[in-house]
């Protein structure tokens, strides 16, 4: 879509909008309204700043589906790396409602050479009294032993720990010497911060302090040397944009995060050109090596045809010819099969239309891909957001379209009620209360245990699922004929 | 050099094939489990969760209850994610959401405009309240900061706002349940003891259980019993709730009026002694009537007691309906032990559940090699022993106490087993000893609808015995060589 024509949704206009949002609120006691009015406001495509506010504290008793800092450091940024151990440090709940619940994949042998476990001090009343430390430093020293494979670990601090006052970073530095392994020392503790977005950024200092620069790559280094930032694997969305890229001639020296090595992650300031998927992660890494090492970034956007093949070419952009032919010819080879499956799908899905509710980059990375299948997104919003996340998003979203930050389950509901969406993509919390409603839902932190969604793999299996969630027969049941 | 560890520079390195065979061939191996049992500090796979998860199910069980945590808000998107995962319902429950200035100056503040808000907006009947780390770390005072909090008008001053402190580092979910059950029925039946009065009702708990299925059974028994009955804790319609295009915040869960006159009851049973525990103290000084704490009815020796229990207590015969389907079960039973006879089993899960466990199986002539329990007692190992000791069929089994899933899986590859009994959790372990996992427990995160098929009473019987038997058969089938494969088995 061009520039000049603004997108918009019949029947949605500032003023709906608008109204929609101030009767979500009416319910609300003075003071949570007060403070929920920023974070809810119809888009403006070409608004120079955000029209939300975001990254603020949740409004204690108000239902929202925000994780906390831990689940940003151990679920996002640190848990898939897969040659690493992963303590969850501190009592045993943090760690084990994490476990395996991202779908972050991995390659390696689980408890050999990958380790998707659930690995925990557990602590104890003794524990929170005389401290941890100890019981830290045993811990290390026994996941050496039974895990002489890992080339690294992370101790990633649960709320207790910064509590209590123990000082893993001096465990970690003694551990790290006597081990002759990398101990990484992860201050994430739940409680710091609003959202898991502290955990990301806390993670991505943790990198800059304690692993980049560590590692140098073995053989010389060459000018297609590139980094993928902030692709997470989740259903194996590297494992389609890795070849897809290698595809095109470039060679990917490092994946940050998703079945990551933590090596190669350490001499990821050796190569030329990081791209970036989820820029509210791993921003602040791609920032710290553009100013140390030199190396320049581009934030891309993996989903549905229209905006791979702009992502690819914004990316030729940054090499040589060689390059530029390899990228026109992956785009010649790939985008007629897209269009095979947009011509499949989009019959059945033309019209519809879609709410989201998400983190990271998709409340805007996916907008596109739905309107390759001829879908309008009329709503969208973020957990976790910051204002440049807003400031990308508006010019993705239609004109007027309702935007929200940190949504409560209520609006939510309540503006699922007045717009009526065709099918609703957001998470696992939200999943249930929407189907009870009728309306078809597909996870979008997850893939709804589908996926991969990245590249030219993903996207049939993105148009598979759209299709499969919004024509599914069993909606049509949901009323009794009595 | 950037770092702040100290180490040198190195090159990047890959985890070579051959370190990873060599590696992989030595964690099945006997010194590596004598390495990995002589552990005391790294806990790897632990088969149970915190505290708060399971006082989020007791509340989820009362009518119009929202579950409140008070702490940092991370941990109630833990606690709902894992209820919808496991029951692929809703899940809702608020949070204080504490940050960095609680840990200064305490959660009051939060804790009441907490309150406030989710009064307004999700209209509860009563509000149930319990602890994440932080608090208790602190040494939030949630007794005063509720009573100020009525005074401040946060909620009405008779608004039901039941209490527990629920620290995740004691205990696991089996225990806040029970602190978090104790705190709602001390609350509901507060002022509501009648001297003389009599409900004429069974009082039920079914303690941490997390399949909607058995709660519906054992609705079937009292009602073929014709024993009028107050099921505490309920959360069949919480979180099995029909779908016919209306969102309700709060489908079912005990009536709190008949929760209140429970202490007035005929009898009061739970099947979760374990559970339930701290609850059943409290609750014999004070409730009316019978009182009986005794084990999950699974199997028929378990099942018989429950039913003898239940028409002893109210003077009822065993119903002919049941007296059949026990025939049924024990048809079903007999048919099928040739399939079970002698197959080994490792067993993990909570406490009550590992009980059951056990018993049917030795039962059905199977043997339950090794039995672990990844937060168990003194109480529980001698139990479990008294079990195994009255039969042939538990002569060689070891039980483990306070051991983890990564243990489990020491135990199955250096003395390899049939099948494992657990939850989704045991999914790696079966994986590695290519062995099946029956997902009898909690959680259960990657098959639909297990948590509606009972495993309680003869019809929970034949249920396992069912899947379980299949399966055998079906590993014959997949496996075996074509001059073996038959109609017939």
């Amino acid at each position: 879509m061009s520039a000049d024509v603004k997108k918009r949704v019949e029947g949605i206009t500032r003023e709906s909008t608008q109204a929609m949002i101030d009767k979500a609120l009416e319910i609300y006691p003075e003071k949570a309204r007060k403070k929920r009015e920023p974070h809810l406001a119809p888009n403006d495509p070409e608004a120079t700043s955000a029209c939300v506010k975001s990254n603020r504290k949740t409004i204690p008793g108000v239902m929202s589906a925000r994780g906390c800092a831990y689940a940003g450091a151990k679920g996002v940024v640190w848990g898939p790396i897969r040659d690493m151990a992963h303590i969850s440090h501190g009592p045993v709940g943090c760690g084990w409602y994490s476990w395996g619940t991202r779908r972050n994949l991995m390659s390696g042998v689980n408890g050999v050479s990958n380790f998707a476990m659930q690995m925990t001090s557990d602590f104890q009343e003794k524990d929170i009294v005389y401290g941890g430390d100890k019981k830290l430093a045993t811990l290390l020293r026994e996941t050496k032993e039974l895990f002489p494979l890992a080339k690294g670990i992370s101790v990633l601090s649960e709320c207790p720990v910064g509590l209590i006052g123990d000082d893993i970073n001096s465990v970690a530095r003694t551990m790290s010497k006597e081990l002759d392994l990398p101990v990484f020392p992860c201050n994430c503790e739940g409680f710091r911060g609003v959202s898991q977005s502290l955990g990301h950024h806390i993670s991505n200092d943790t990198i800059r302090d304690y692993v980049i620069e560590t590692r140098e790559f073995t053989e010389p280094a060459g000018p297609y040397d590139i980094a993928l930032i902030g692709d997470y694997n989740i259903g194996g969305d590297v494992w389609s944009v890795k070849p897809l890229l290698e595809e095109c001639g470039l060679n990917v020296k490092a994946s940050w995060t998703g079945d990551g090595q933590i090596e190669q992650i350490a001499a990821t300031h050796q190569v030329k050109l990081n791209v970036i998927h989820c820029y509210r992660s791993m921003n602040y890494m791609a920032r710290v090596m553009e100013e140390k090492y030199k190396i320049p970034w581009l934030e891309l956007n993996f989903f549905g045809p229209t905006k791979i093949k702009a992502s690819l070419r914004k990316l030729a952009e940054h090499f040589d010819d060689n390059i530029k032919r390899k990228v026109e010819a992956a785009i010649a080879k790939y985008d007629p099969e897209m269009q095979k499956v947009i011509a499949e799908y989009r019959p059945r899905l033309e019209g519809k239309k879609v709410m989201l509710y998400v983190g990271g980059l998709r409340p805007r990375h996916t907008v596109s891909a739905y309107e390759d299948l001829g879908m309008q997104v009329v709503g969208s919003g973020y957990e976790f957001a910051h204002n440049d996340d807003y400031e990308r998003t508006a010019p993705e979203m239609p004109e007027a379209t309702v935007i929200y930050d940190d949504v409560s389950e209520y609006e939510l509901e309540q503006f699922v009620h007045t717009l009526k969406p065709d099918l609703v993509g957001s998470g696992i919390k939200e999943k249930y209360l929407l189907q009870k409603m009728g309306i078809p839902f597909r996870q979008m932190h997850s893939w709804d245990y589908s996926g991969p969604y990245h590249g030219y793999m993903g996207f049939p299996v993105f148009a598979r699922d759209i299709d499969m969630a919004v024509n599914s027969p069993t909606w049509k049941l949901v009323k009794a004929p009595f | 050099m950037s770092n702040d560890l100290g180490l040198p520079v190195k090159p990047v390195t890959e985890i070579s094939l051959e370190d990873e065979t060599r590696i992989s061939a030595w964690i099945n191996t006997e010194d590596y489990k004598l390495k990995n049992f002589a552990r005391t500090a790294l806990v790897v796979n632990p088969a149970h969760a915190c505290q708060p998860l399971g006082a989020y199910l007791a509340a989820a069980g009362f009518e119009g209850t929202l579950p409140f945590v008070h702490g940092a808000q991370g941990c109630t998107s833990y606690y709902r994610s894992t209820f919808n995962r496991h029951f692929r319902e809703p899940s809702p429950a608020v949070s204080s959401s504490m940050t960095e200035d609680g840990a200064v100056f305490g959660g009051q503040n939060n804790l009441h405009e907490g309150l406030e808000n989710a009064y307004t907006l999700y209209k509860p009947k009563m509000i149930a309240v319990f602890t994440s780390c932080m608090p208790e770390v602190i040494g939030d005072d949630l007794r005063s900061f509720i009573g100020n909090a009525r005074q401040k008008g946060c909620i009405p001053k008779d608004f039901l706002l039941p209490f527990a402190n629920t620290p995740s580092f004691s205990g696991s979910h089996v225990h806040g349940y029970d602190s978090m059950l104790m705190a709602i029925l001390q609350t509901l039946t507060e002022g509501k003891a009648v001297e003389g009065r009599c409900t004429g009702k069974l009082n039920f708990i079914a303690g941490f259980d997390a399949n909607t299925g058995n709660y519906r059974e054992y609705k079937k028994i009292f009602e073929l019993f014709d024993i009028p009955y107050t099921f505490l804790a309920d959360i069949t319609e919480t979180f099995d709730s029909p779908n016919d295009g209306t969102y309700r915040t709060y489908p079912g869960g005990t009536s709190l009026l008949e929760a209140g006159d429970s202490i007035n009851g005929k009898a009061t049973v739970t099947v979760g002694p374990f559970a339930t525990s701290k609850t059943f103290v409290w609750l014999k000084e004070q409730y009316a009537g019978e009182h009986v704490s005794m084990p999950m009815p699974m199997g028929i020796a378990k099942t018989d007691a429950f039913l003898m229990k239940l028409s002893e207590l109210f003077g009822k015969p065993v119903p002919e309906e049941l007296k059949a389907e026990r025939g049924r079960a024990v048809d079903a039973m007999t048919d099928a032990q040739q399939y079970m006879h002698g197959k080994k089993f490792a067993v993990y899960g909570d406490s009550d559940y590992l009980l059951g466990y056990v018993s049917f199986l030795l039962e059905m002539g199977a043997v339950p090699r090794h039995i672990l329990c990844s937060k168990g007692s003194k109480k529980l190992e001698r139990e479990l022993h008294a079990l195994l000791e009255a039969s042939p069929f538990g002569k060689d089994s070891q039980v483990y106490m306070n051991k983890d899933l990564w243990h489990l899986r020491s135990l199955v590859m250096t003395d390899m087993v049939d099948g494992i009994i657990g939850d989704t959790h045991g999914k790696q372990v079966a994986r590695d000893a290519k062995i099946p996992l029956f997902r009898f427990g909690f959680p259960i995160f990657d098959r639909v609808n297990l948590h509606r098929r009972p495993i309680v009473g003869y019809q929970g019987t034949i249920n396992m015995l069912t899947e379980i038997c299949n399966k055998f058969i079906d590993i014959v089938d997949e496996t075996c060589d074509n001059r073996h494969f038959e109609i017939m088995r």
